[in-house]
Formats: C-alpha cells, structure tokens, sequence
C-alpha cells in the first residue's frame, strides 16, 4: 500500500466492484433517477412493525441481492462495513445479524458509504481481506422522528433543510475479477466553520468537501480534468453552490457541469425537497445505481466520487454546538 | 495546514448571501387565513354552544374540546401535517395545533410501549408550552394578587 501526500491511500492492489444494487423507497423511485434503481420499495413499512425494522429490512434485501449477482452466499463475505443514521447503528447492524457474516459497523452520517469503500479497498489491498460488503442506508420516517419531529406534526420546513431519503446502496469489493477499480481513497478531516443551523447540513458540509477534494487532487497531482465526473455525496442545491464558491475564492478549477451531487439530482424541484436529499442512503443508492451503471457502460471512464457527513447529534445542536463535517473520496476507474 | 479560502465569519457571511429566505409575505398571507379560519370555526361551535344552553363556565370548554377533538382527528388522518406545512403558525398557534403536537408523538411514538413510549414522548413537544404557560400564569395570578389592592 503506498500514501501519496497526507490523506490519500494509492491502492497497490485495487479492488473491483464485483456488484452493486442501489435501492430507492417510493419517493425516491417517483425522482428523476428512477429508471436507474434495481427496485424501489413498494411501501416504505416494508411489512415490518417499526420503521426500523423496515430500514433494516431494506439492507438486508440489498445486501442478498447483491451478494446474489456476485454469486456468493453470505458465509463467502470476509467483512460487512456499513452503518446508518440511526442511534447505534441498528438497521445496520441488524440486518448483518441476519446475513451473520462478520461486520464492521461505521458511523460517518452521510459520508458513511464512501467510508466504508475507503477502507474496505484498504483492507482488501493490504491482502487482509478477500472481499468486503460496503453499505450505507437511511429511511426518511427513522431519520425525523431521530433527529427532527414526529411525522404527523404540522411544522414547516426552511428552504435550506434537506429531504432524508429512504434508500439504500450495497457495493461488493473483491480481490479479484473484474469491475470498477477503486485506485485511490482520501480520508477526510474533521472540518468545522462553524455552522450552528442544523437545517443546513449543505452549509456545514461544503467546506469538508472542499477540504478533502482539494487534498485529493494536490496528493494525487491530478485536477478536476483528470476525471469525467466529480460526485459528491449530499451537498444538495444550497451546498453545492457553496462548494463551487469556496473552489473558485480558492483558484481550485472545479467545472459546474463536471460537478454532480447525489443529493441534487435525486429528487425534482416538483417533489418539494426544499435543498435536496440527504441520508447515507441517499449517495449510496445513488452512486451504487446511476454513477456505477454509467461507468460500466462505458460513459464515464474516471469518476471521483465522496461523501460527506454532517456530524451533529440532536444533543451537540440543542446544546448549541456547531455542526462539524467530515468528506471522504474514493476514485473509480472503468476496465 | 486549513486549505480553506474563508475564515469562519466570511463563510456563514457567505452562506447567508446564498441561502435562500423564506417566503414571508405568502407565509403571512396562509397563517392569516387558516388561522382566521380556525378561529372562525371556534366561534361557530361557541355559537353552537350557546343555543345547547351550557352556561358561561362550560360553554368555553365545549368550544375547546371540541376544537380538540378536530386536532387530534385531523393528525390521526394524516391531514394536520399537510395544513401545517401551508399555513405554518396559522395552524400551529391555535389550539388544534397544541392537539397535534401532542397526538403527534403520541402516534410517533406508540411502538415504544405505552410506558417508556406514549406516556414519556407525549408532550415532549407541548411540554414547554405548559410549563412556562403554568409558569407565567401563576406568575400573573402572583402580581394580580399583590396589586388588586391599587388597581380594583
């Protein structure tokens, strides 16, 4: 494994995606990218008692499905990595006591899917691990009763709040065979500018982005020309916007129409999703469905795709702490 | 080592340029109206009540209760949500709005049990409006008491 700069770890062995299934809940599968999921949730209740249990059920149906079309059973998988929004975990890790292989659970909010992917390429490159299960998922009905207010109360929502989506992406890493290649992984810092306005997680996390692209970008000596794409995981309108600002103020060359946010494009202006999608779910479906599919068809040859967390808890912002974030990249190339 | 282009103070300088506000003219407009509205239905059901010859202590309460029971029915069909998200205050001042922001959480929060679940989560939104309403009536009631003297 070799470093290149201070954040970045350049794959001596790059994994491939051997699979992937991005799943999308019923307002999520009405959006623009809907043709793209590999299923959309009939009900977001999914049969279950609780709406936790729901979340966790979709994980496990991606996970299967994924583990399906690589041809593998669940006692083939050297590591699940993955968490969600949820209070320890659960929908996680419930789900991978199900699937009953050995887990790794991760809490980076939003940017928890790009998390698990830096580091099980990591694991896998180092020779540790054969494959490794990356997944990431988030439910809209979990996440406000969590963090927000009870579904039914008649609140109004500010422009800058961003819409959780119910979703889910697994990614299947392996040692082996073929698939994207993931080359390269940027770890992020914990970056903080003091944004206090927990409805604009956008605010909080654009200078994360900005931090952990600029840092991947000068380790590896590559600009934005270098990739036909630059994702990043749930900045939404708002964010996105911030990002580009914070790239043009700092001379970093960051083309808009290179520039796509999972968040932004997840939803249409009609759905009402005031700044745009958010949740783990939300770039891992995203990334897992549209952004994979494209490179596999050849459309996209370079993609440098991150996701960014914003790292409050209804705790740290009632106690009036500002809302750090945190972005990691991953790069993938096609065959 | 910060990479960033903005001190802290310029970048929410920043994101308050770019972030849009809301809509505070329509917003006013709607809470106007569907407040109004709400209001306007009380004195209906108080008129209501008065041809039900209740009498002056009961006739109030009727009209709360009933205004209550509209609330809660209303957020147990799903449809107080989508009145609050138009009308805002408009539907969250009056007192259907204190009935759906307790029936809320109660719906919310029901697969936690009756005890731990309901019971505990009930007014976790009201909550602080009783208590500082309890509060500052005692509080008034306290000065009344101490100034009826000079004022009556």
């Amino acid at each position: 494994m070799s470093r290149a700069g201070g954040q970045t770890i350049v794959y001596e062995n790059p994994p491939v995606i051997a699979a992937h299934r991005g799943v999308a809940g019923r307002k999520e599968g009405q959006g623009p990218l809907a043709e793209w999921f590999d299923a959309i949730l009939e009900d977001d209740l999914l049969g279950q008692k609780s709406w936790e249990l729901a979340e966790s059920e979709m994980v496990r149906r991606c996970a299967r499905d994924t583990l399906d079309a690589a041809g593998l059973s669940a006692g083939g998988v050297d590591a699940v990595l993955g968490g969600d929004l949820n209070n320890q975990i659960i929908a996680t890790t419930f789900a991978a006591k199900k699937l009953g292989a050995p887990f790794l659970g991760l809490y980076g909010a939003c940017s928890t899917f790009v998390e698990a992917l830096t580091l099980g390429a990591a694991l896998i490159s180092g020779g540790d691990l054969r494959n490794a299960l990356c997944c990431a998922s988030s439910h809209f009905c979990t996440a406000e009763r969590q963090f927000r207010f009870p579904l039914e109360l008649g609140t109004q929502r500010p422009p800058q709040a961003s819409w959780t989506a119910t979703a889910c992406g697994c990614a299947l890493l392996s040692g082996g065979g073929h698939g994207i290649q993931v080359t390269s992984g940027t770890l992020g810092r914990v970056i903080d500018l003091n944004i206090t306005d927990a409805n604009h997680m956008g605010a909080a996390m654009a200078p994360a982005v900005f931090d952990t692209l600029t840092a991947h970008l000068t380790d590896t000596r590559q600009s934005a020309d270098d990739y036909d794409l630059i994702v990043t995981g749930d900045l939404g309108w708002i964010g996105r916007d911030l990002l580009l600002q914070l790239c043009r103020k700092a001379g970093v060359d960051m083309p808009a129409d290179k520039l796509v946010d999972c968040g932004a494009s997840l939803y249409s202006q009609a759905q009402d999703p005031h700044a745009g999608g958010s949740g783990c779910g939300c770039v891992a479906s995203v990334s897992c469905s549209w952004i994979m599919k494209r490179i596999e068809s050849g459309e996209l040859s370079r993609v440098l795709l991150s996701g960014s967390g914003a790292m409050l808890s209804p705790t740290s912002s009632q106690q009036g702490q500002s809302i750090p974030g945190i972005c990691y990249a991953v790069s993938l190339e096609g065959e | 080592m910060s990479r960033q282009p903005y001190t802290a103070g310029q970048y929410q300088h920043l994101v308050s340029r770019v972030t849009p506000s809301s809509r505070m003219l329509v917003g006013y407009v709607r809470a106007f109206w569907v407040g109004g509205a709400i209001c306007a239905l009380g004195q209906l059901i108080s008129a209501w009540a008065e041809t039900l010859k209740l009498g002056e202590v009961t006739n109030p309460m009727f009209t709360t209760s009933v205004l209550i029971l509209i609330g809660t029915t209303l957020t147990g069909l799903g449809v107080y949500d989508r009145i609050g998200k138009y009308a805002g205050a408009g539907s969250a001042i009056p007192v259907t709005g204190f009935a759906n922001s307790v029936a809320a959480p109660a719906i919310e929060f029901q697969r936690e049990g009756a005890i731990t679940g309901v019971g505990a989560r009930l007014f976790t939104l009201a909550g602080p409006v009783l208590a500082y309403g309890i509060a500052s009536s005692v509080l008034v009631g306290v000065i009344y008491w101490a100034l009826r003297g000079w004022l009556l």
